[in-house]
């Protein structure tokens, strides 16, 4: 039997199997997405809400200025590109981070003996199971001004006055890189798990030093759980609402606060929060396909 | 392994049971209030609960226009009273979302101060009751800053020490009426020169300021994140109450003052409920409870000898004697409005 | 002599600390708000001497009764989104891993795991927008839809990976005897799949109890959950009451991974034994 027959035992069910799964998410997300496509053309009402009219205004609002009047010839709006950009920012920095501290944890976890490996799995999972606006909160009472952190250090005497970390982008940075940590550790654990030592033993054999092992045989072998990593914490990051909501303050705005505020806020203006979402949703796409590419030819290569 | 499925699945099964179960329990009617946060005790709508077997639900919003953006998205029907400030009576009126309340339908509605009764948002109130009336200035901390407070100044041109530690309200309303105040130019201009000036001093202001915050414009203050911040006048006594060395701002240019209102939603489900809650609210005893609760004025007679005396001589009911009067913000026709939503689009980006 | 050769090449100086430290991290400002909730003090920074009171709060204080409501919301929403998507979820994942080579697998694949892809704040606009066009009431029903839907792809994963690992032919030898295909699924298959498919359920039992962004979204007048309830009083500012109620949450999560750390290794042992 060819393994493909082997592994189709309930191929003639496929559709009815599959159908639920299709039609919630089609119905419920796909649908969805296209509406929100849609709006992001419609016109909006005045004092919020939207009428049923083409108009390209919240795409012109969110790469051109006017000028108050709306009369002056159209400049470039920096303010919205801004606001991506420093997203887009932020959230390398925070995978950076998160690569950096978690490779070697991911690394040192993996080698050790399967019963710590275990321990160390569960204290890392721990802290994902947790709330994330919970797990923001506590941030924020940790390093605000009155908090206890500035407490200490200033019982301490390190310091004279508090440090001010929140509202600022410090603060949104370790609010992303504390929010999505966990999530660059298991996939980079898993990579190394699979990775056969030998390959190490043989590099070794050959002189090569330790870190030239790392650098030119380890790291290529669990690539695939880097990549992983970085898009499992980059793409979350970048859309982030709660950490630039609560530890930034009006400086600090990113594509996911500027989103909220067109729905929740007083903007009321659905048709530019539509079309800043699909913006993201562009950008995220493609970063993923970027990913789905460089997956595939992986696969070539094996 | 089995046993241990089953009683996952059991034990799912039962919470949806229990669940639905636990939405058919009804008490005989209900009423949904969309209210602002912190602004009503929560054992005040217990007793109207109690009184009138009615299961009270309560969102909450922190600034008009996001009332109103919510209402227009959908929400209206949803709720049966809101409680604008005055000026978004006059637009939800204008809006057509409010419903009227006919003649005789409040049995309590004798009570509103005579003063309050043909008010310029509603004339005759046919929509809406008082609910508490107060003042939009600002609160600094006078440890950080031991200049002269009264002046709008303090927000839009601030000394060095309170740079980059002021929390601004996020309401566009307020902040922008106020900013007008500063420049001593009409809360509608339509002249481009001075909306021109007004939107050059939000640029400016804004790299003074911390934070847009409403909610939090209490928090801010008592936990040191700010040393100065936009607030209300019976937010800033509760917030001052919590730190002594905040001291709420008469500033000598002016200020804003403002009445919230008790609005009936047009589509109310709850219609009759409504009608209740507004009559219970329109009672010395209660409204008076809220009085002391937010450290805000009724609009209602025979309120005064329910007060803390706390609130009949704190400073923030009591502007002094040299404080000039406090103005209303205006409602501007569409074209004018869409200028300064611009304005407001600008300083929030 | 070879295996501590090996050893010596696996180590990387430094790696301890960072994994240390990592830990440290993670769990530095949970521990803070854990101890700090038993602050007797009612300003948050001062330590007054140890006390309940703020658990006695949570549970008979003023906002008690609109806490507990909003608990109830949480879990019994978790509860009935976690039962909708792991159904779904186990019926897509035999749709899947056991139905061989066909067209359009991959986009499938893609369609199942969408709800991951998109950026939460596109999902609960968009959700948003769509239930206020076909003017769909926000309230109970709409949270719970849109719960079920990002749960999908979070019990699809662990059920998909633990029936790639079941060899195929367990249900063959049973359809080879004549089984029914809901014989087979139900008697061979599904009792081997049980610790995916319980992974599977508390991983979305969790997301769902874990969500606000969509939720804040799509909730109706007058239905909180536990996040959102939570959001509304800390805009406020962070009360000692709001660390005694993320103790317990904090309590519940560890809770469950505890448990479904033991349901997956009791599950690996059965399997290879």
């Amino acid at each position: 039997m060819s393994g493909l027959v082997e592994k189709s035992s309930f191929g003639g069910l496929r559709k009815p199997l599959l159908l639920p799964a299709w039609l919630t998410i089609g119905f419920f997300l796909v649908i969805p997405v296209l509406t929100m496509l849609v709006y992001s053309f419609l016109t909006k009402e005045f004092r919020g809400g939207v009428l049923w009219e083409f108009s390209l205004a919240a795409y012109d609002q969110f790469f051109f200025d006017r000028g108050l009047f709306g009369d002056e010839p159209p400049k470039i709006e920096w303010t919205y590109i801004n606001i991506f950009w420093r997203s887009i920012v932020q959230a390398a920095v925070a995978t950076l981070i998160c690569l950096v501290i978690g490779f070697p944890t991911a690394y040192f976890i993996a080698t050790r003996s399967p019963q710590t490996r275990n321990i160390w799995l569960f204290l890392i999972t721990v802290p994902y199971w947790v709330n994330l606006l919970i797990r923001t909160v506590s941030m924020k009472f940790l390093i605000r001004d009155t908090g206890p952190l500035n407490h200490w250090l200033m019982q301490a005497g390190i310091i004279d006055s508090p440090i001010h970390m929140i509202n600022t982008n410090f603060a949104v940075q370790l609010g992303l890189f504390y929010s999505y940590l966990p999530f660059m550790v298991l996939p980079i654990y898993a990579s190394v798990e699979r990775y056969n030592f030998s390959l190490s033993e043989a590099s070794a054999d050959l002189y090569a030093g330790r870190w030239t092992t790392l650098r030119r045989i380890v790291l290529p072998s669990v690539k695939p759980g880097i990549i992983a990593g970085c898009i499992l914490v980059f793409v979350p990051s970048l859309g982030a609402f709660l950490a630039p909501d609560l530890l930034g303050g009006a400086k600090t705005f990113m594509i996911g606060t500027l989103i909220e505020e067109q729905f929740k806020g007083a903007a009321g203006n659905w048709p530019f929060g539509a079309a800043a979402s699909m913006l993201l949703l562009s950008l995220v796409m493609v970063v993923l396909l970027f990913y789905a590419s460089s997956q595939s030819k992986q696969a070539l290569h094996h | 392994m089995k046993t241990m499925f089953k009683t996952v699945t059991t034990s799912a099964a039962l919470a949806v049971a229990l669940g639905l179960g636990s939405t058919a329990a009804h008490a005989e009617g209900s009423l949904s209030i969309y209210h602002w946060f912190e602004y009503i005790p929560q054992d005040l709508l217990d007793k109207f609960a109690k009184e009138h077997d009615v299961e009270v639900t309560m969102d909450t919003f922190d600034s008009n226009e996001a009332m109103l953006a919510s209402l227009k998205a959908g929400k209206l029907g949803s709720y049966d009273v809101a409680v604008p400030g005055d000026y978004m009576v006059e637009i939800l009126a204008n809006e057509d979302m409010l419903d009227t309340i006919a003649e005789g339908e409040l049995a309590n509605r004798g009570n509103i101060e005579d003063k309050w009764v043909d008010v310029a948002f509603d004339m005759g109130r046919k929509h809406s009751i008082p609910y508490q009336w107060g003042s939009t200035s600002f609160s600094v901390n006078t440890e950080v800053y031991k200049g002269d407070i009264n002046s709008t100044s303090v927000l839009f041109d601030p000394p060095a020490e309170l740079s980059g530690k002021i929390n601004v309200l996020d309401s566009s309303g307020e902040v922008l009426a106020l900013a007008s105040i500063h420049l001593g130019i009409p809360q509608c201009s339509t002249d481009r020169d001075q909306l021109k000036a007004l939107n050059a001093l939000m640029q400016e202001s804004k790299g003074h300021w911390a934070s847009f915050n409403s909610d939090g414009a209490k928090d801010v203050l008592v936990s040191g994140d700010a040393a100065a911040g936009m607030i209300w006048n019976g937010f800033g006594a509760k917030a001052r109450s919590e730190l002594a060395t905040l001291e709420y701002s008469y500033p000598k240019e002016g200020y804003i003052v403002w009445m919230d209102n008790v609005v009936l939603l047009k589509d109310a489900p709850n219609r009759a409920n409504a009608l209740k809650f507004m009559d219970f609210l329109l009672e010395p005893e209660n409204i008076a409870a809220v009085s002391n609760f937010a450290q805000y004025s009724a609009g209602v007679k025979g309120v005064n000898e329910l007060l803390t005396e706390e609130l009949k001589t704190s400073r923030e009911s009591n502007p002094p004697a040299d404080a000039p009067a406090g103005s209303f913000i205006q409602v501007c026709d569409e074209p004018t409005q869409k200028l300064y939503e611009q304005i407001w689009t600008n300083v929030k980006k | 002599m070879k295996t501590k050769a090996l050893d010596q090449i696996k180590r990387y100086p430094g790696f301890f600390p960072m994994a240390v430290l990592c830990l440290f991290l993670l769990y530095t400002p949970l521990v803070i708000v854990m101890i700090y909730s038993f602050n007797d003090s009612p300003s948050i920074t001062l330590w007054g001497g140890f006390s309940l009171r703020w658990y006695e709060d949570v549970f008979f204080g003023l906002e008690a009764a609109k806490l507990r409501k909003a608990a109830w919301n949480s879990v019994s929403i978790a509860a009935m989104a976690a039962i909708c998507a792991t159904t779904i979820a186990t019926a897509a994942a035999v749709g899947m891993v056991r139905s061989g080579a066909w067209r359009g697998k991959t986009a499938s694949f893609a369609l199942l795991n969408l709800p991951i892809m998109v950026p939460e704040i596109v999902t609960a606009v968009a959700t948003l927008i769509f239930f206020s066009m076909i003017g769909f009431k926000a309230g109970y029903a709409t949270i719970l839809i849109a719960h079920v839907v990002f749960c999908i792809p979070f019990a699809y994963l662990p059920i998909a990976a633990r029936l790639e690992g079941i060899d195929s032919n367990y249900e063959q030898a049973a359809l080879d005897l004549y089984a029914t295909r809901w014989q087979a699924f139900k008697r061979v298959l599904l009792p081997l799949l049980a610790p995916g498919i319980i992974s599977g359920f508390l991983l979305a039992f969790i997301i769902s109890l874990d969500d606000f962004i969509i939720t804040n979204f799509v909730k109706g007048a007058g239905v909180e959950t536990l996040p959102t309830a939570i959001y509304g009083a800390i805009r406020q500012g962070i009360k000692p009451n709001i660390m005694a109620i993320s103790t317990l949450m904090l309590l519940v999560s560890i809770l469950f991974v505890t448990v479904s750390y033991f349901v997956g290794r009791n599950g690996e042992k059965k399997h290879e034994g």
